[in-house]
């Protein structure tokens, strides 16, 4: 079992570099560069700027160098400083603008991921085994309610009804006094105040793919003979269901924290757009339209490790829970 | 067992009566069980026998409330006659009460056919058996873990303060029956249900367990209610049978009656399809002897296979004449199926040949040749399975699925393929009429008669059909080795018929080599290996086979093969060389 972590680790870092460097090239890939986009930028708002300035800032910015030069010093510096480069757009270090937003990117995703699982593991083992009974249906039709409904849509109607409606303050995740705040018990309350509405909305989603796929899980289960052999041993049926089956069907669901992870950062763009909420999608979206290249591989390189720390997470779980795959 | 007897009134322990137990279907309601009565005296062996379907395993169920949804106790009733005097009927019982709780591990056991997967995968057996003792015997952690450690060591568990701790997936089959034995007996029930218990092991293995059930049936003062298919266990140790066909009791009685005068027709074809694999199949007998001095179509010499540390196969050499059948028994996992397989080259063998002679009288090896010579080499070679739910896809007809080895090989297609897969389906005796319809139309019997069209479909010259018959009831299995016969005259097809079950070889094989262990330990004439083998392997395995007679009980002859030492052993192999 050691060997075997000390194996996926050890393999993690060519995938790494080897992910980084065609993140890199296909970024670069569209014609053009930052500078190109900056200058049409400027040229919209009536600013003309010359060839002689647009290569003043090509140097500048390293980009005159041939790629490979380009991306050996960009991984160069991050392997030996920790150093993402510079934002062309912000004109500031990329590490800097990346973990201000990971945070609250963090604290939105744990939240509607509690909010998805609360909700969705119950519903699914009840809809499982009160199959095609009233409550199933119900749930189902709810199901497919969430599922086929555009998120940016629920966003909009939540927040015209919790705006009109309820006079509340919607959008971002804190008010205006607090957004420049330094943390305080205040910033936190108004931190929740805001965070359920976008909780709400991904959870809606989510728990509708959930609740199928835990029901799907159970009915696999369910007739299996050892859940027999548990009910003719006179255990209760509420014992017998969570300690057989769902012990079981849970499996399953380890596995899909490898794509949890990377979902922190690229998930839920259009949500977070929509509700103008300061976590790294819209950013990451922001810096691939501006070809701002070295914030954009940031992005990507920390989704490719998240991805690869999350396969290896939800690897050594199922081991831990799993006894056929930790002996065998 | 005459003490328990004497103390006992002579009340039975369970009495059923008018038992009708029926799932409700879109199409109407379906009884699986209808209107039985039978009763059980304490101590005392009831056998429930029948086919699929017959409603036996229901019944069962029927009597722990555990009837899969949405099946349910339509009326009757199930009177359980406790030591202290009270009586219940289970019957009336809500099905997740606490009363019919209580009844469950306590008073009534139960164990079930698949050992394997009736364990938790992911729970130790330890855990699995303490649970009940905790839930019905109130025990604490450690008692429960000091009783369940006794109890293993009861089941004959080797180690069992270790063994407490593994996972059912690190047992072997027969240490699983054996620790689902102890959890049923944990509690000291007055009543033992065993559906199918030895269904899914190999005889040897089986013999044990039924003894084992046996033993402890004796020292418990237990009641045992045995589900199986098979007469010849329960002709050794039934006190009662009933007879079940289609949901309703055929026959009921001491086992001396049904085995000896039984009335009912349906009782008397049950005996009788055991009775006629005592001996060898009529279209046999009518046969001209194999003409013995023809070059053999498959000449295997030297054939092993390993998988990682395993030799599956070691060293085995034995040869195939046309026209023959030869018949390969052993326990599980003694290479028999890879052997096959190996004929097949759907494995690549590590060492040996497997020389082919062609019609034209060339011989190939098969272990060797790839591409276009072993795609020809395989339209000669055909295989049929065991499972024939399993190897027919689900989403093909049966048209595509007998026509596909025409139309992958090019050689019919449209109107002509048409015709071609009427005819095969008239060769194994299905209605081509029917041929556009999916393979869950068809019964068991009916599909494996579908696998052997689609296996004749080239005209091949060698059929390896790997335990073809043993998922099929005793009486759809005769006509379907009956069937394989008739081809095999028609066709001039030669046979590698793999069996555990020495009824089936001795019924339908001209010659026998027995497996053990990956090495071919005998090999001869089919009588000869059936009735009077040479090797103590195949002796053992032939003391373990239950005699269909009630009248003959010797347990005593049956004894277990042990591996002598390397220097007795050679001498055996050489003694009965392949041909």
């Amino acid at each position: 079992m050691l060997k075997f972590i000390v194996m996926r680790l050890l393999w993690m870092i060519p995938s790494l570099f080897a992910v980084s460097f065609l993140a890199f090239v296909l970024i670069q890939l569209p014609p053009g560069d930052f500078v190109t986009t900056y200058i049409a930028t400027l040229a919209s708002s009536n600013e003309v700027v010359d060839q002689n300035t647009a290569a003043q800032l090509r140097e500048r910015f390293g980009l005159d160098q041939p790629m490979l030069v380009q991306y050996l010093k960009w991984i160069w510096g991050i392997v030996t400083s920790g150093d993402f480069g510079i934002s062309f757009e912000w004109q500031q270090p990329v590490s800097g603008l990346i973990w201000e937003r990971m945070a609250l990117t963090l604290v939105l995703a744990v939240a509607s991921l509690l909010a998805t699982w609360a909700i969705a593991l119950p519903i699914g083992v009840y809809s499982a085994v009160k199959k095609y009974s009233i409550g199933d249906y119900a749930f189902t039709a709810f199901t497919f309610f969430g599922l086929s409904i555009p998120s940016f849509l629920l966003a909009l109607v939540l927040m015209y009804v919790a705006a009109v409606e309820f006079g509340q303050d919607v959008g971002g995740l804190f008010s205006p006094e607090y957004e420049t705040a330094s943390w305080s018990i205040g910033k936190m309350l108004d931190l929740l105040a805001h965070l359920w509405l976008p909780v709400a909305i991904l959870a809606v989603s989510s728990t509708a793919s959930l609740i199928r796929v835990m029901r799907a899980n159970m009915l696999d289960e369910l007739p299996k003979p050892y859940v027999t052999t548990a009910r003719a041993k006179g255990l209760s049926e509420f014992r017998l269901l969570t300690k057989y089956p769902l012990r079981i069907a849970l499996n399953p669901f380890i596995s899909t924290i490898a794509w949890l992870l990377p979902n922190l950062i690229s998930g839920s763009v259009v949500v977070a757009i929509v509700l103008n909420l300061p976590t790294a999608a819209p950013l990451l979206l922001q810096s691939l339209m501006a070809q701002d290249m070295y914030l954009a591989g940031a992005f990507v390189l920390l989704i490719c490790a998240l991805t690869l720390i999350g396969s290896l997470i939800s690897d050594i779980l199922l081991a831990l829970v799993d006894p056929r795959i930790r002996l065998e | 067992m005459t003490d328990i007897l004497t103390i006992t009134p002579r009340k039975p322990l369970l009495e059923v009566k008018n038992l009708v137990t029926e799932f409700p279907l879109r199409t109407g309601i379906f009884k699986a069980v209808d209107d039985l009565s039978f009763s059980i005296e304490p101590g005392k062996t009831l056998c429930v026998v029948g086919e699929s379907g017959s409603g036996k395993s229901v019944t069962a169920r029927s009597i722990l409330q555990i009837i899969d949804a949405p099946g349910r106790i339509a009326s009757g009733s199930i009177v359980l006659n406790r030591q202290d005097g009270t009586s219940l009927d289970l019957a009336k019982l809500d099905p997740r009460g606490r009363a019919i709780r209580s009844v469950r591990g306590r008073d009534i056991a139960m164990i079930f056919q698949e050992p394997m997967s009736s364990l938790s995968p992911v729970h130790t057996v330890g855990d699995q058996i303490t649970e009940v003792l905790r839930l019905h015997l109130n025990m604490s952690k450690a008692e429960a873990r000091k009783e369940a450690i006794s109890l293993l060591r009861q089941v004959e568990i080797p180690n069992p303060d270790k063994a407490i701790d593994r996972y059912a997936f690190q047992y072997s089959g027969g240490m699983r029956q054996r620790a689902m034995i102890a959890m049923a007996l944990a509690c000291k029930p007055q009543l033992l249900i065993a559906d199918e218990p030895t269904t899914a092991l190999d005889v040897t293995t089986q013999a044990e367990i039924l003894d084992l059930i046996s033993r402890l049936q004796k020292a418990h003062g237990m009641a045992v209610l045995f589900i199986t298919h098979d007469m010849g266990v329960v002709a050794q140790i039934a006190d009662d049978v009933l007879v079940m066909h289609h949901g309703v009791a055929k026959e009921y009685g001491p086992v001396d009656e049904i085995f000896h005068s039984p009335q009912d027709p349906y009782t008397r074809m049950l005996i009788g399809s055991v009775l006629k694999l005592e001996q060898k199949a009529e279209i046999r007998l009518a046969r001209p002897p194999l003409d013995t001095s023809a070059e053999p179509i498959l000449d295997i010499r030297g054939l092993s296979m390993q998988f990682g540390d395993m030799k599956a196969l070691d060293e085995v050499s034995i040869s195939l004449l046309p026209g023959e059948t030869l018949g390969i028994v052993g326990e599980s996992g003694s290479g028999k199926t890879t052997m096959g397989r190996s004929i097949m080259r759907l494995y690549d063998p590590s060492a040996g040949e497997i020389r082919y002679r062609r019609a034209d009288g060339k011989t190939i090896d098969l272990a060797r040749i790839d591409g276009a010579e072993l795609k020809a080499a395989r339209r000669e070679l055909r295989m049929v399975f065991q499972d024939p739910f399993g190897s027919l896809n689900p989403r093909m007809t049966v048209s595509q699925v007998i026509g596909e080895p025409l139309l992958v090989n090019g050689i019919a297609k449209g109107k002509e393929l048409d015709e071609r897969v009427c005819h095969l389906m008239e060769q194994v005796g299905l209605d081509p009429a029917t041929r556009e319809r999916y393979p869950h139309a068809f019964s068991g019997g009916q599909r494996q008669r579908i696998g052997i069209a689609r296996a004749i479909t080239l005209n091949p010259r060698v059929i390896v059909a790997d335990e073809a018959t043993s998922a099929l009831d005793v009486s759809v299995r005769f006509q379907v080795l009956d069937l394989l016969m008739r081809l095999q005259d028609q066709l001039g097809l030669a046979y590698i018929f793999i069996s555990h079950d020495i009824g089936v070889i001795r019924y339908m094989c001209d010659r026998v080599g027995v497996m053990y262990r990956g090495k071919l330990v005998e090999v001869g004439e089919a009588d000869k290996v059936c009735n009077a083998p040479d090797h103590a392997y195949t002796q053992a395995l032939i003391s373990a086979i239950p005699r269909p007679d009630p009248r003959d009980r010797d347990r005593s002859r049956r004894f277990r093969y042990v591996e002598p030492t390397a220097a007795s052993m050679a001498v055996i192999t050489n003694g009965g060389a392949a041909r």
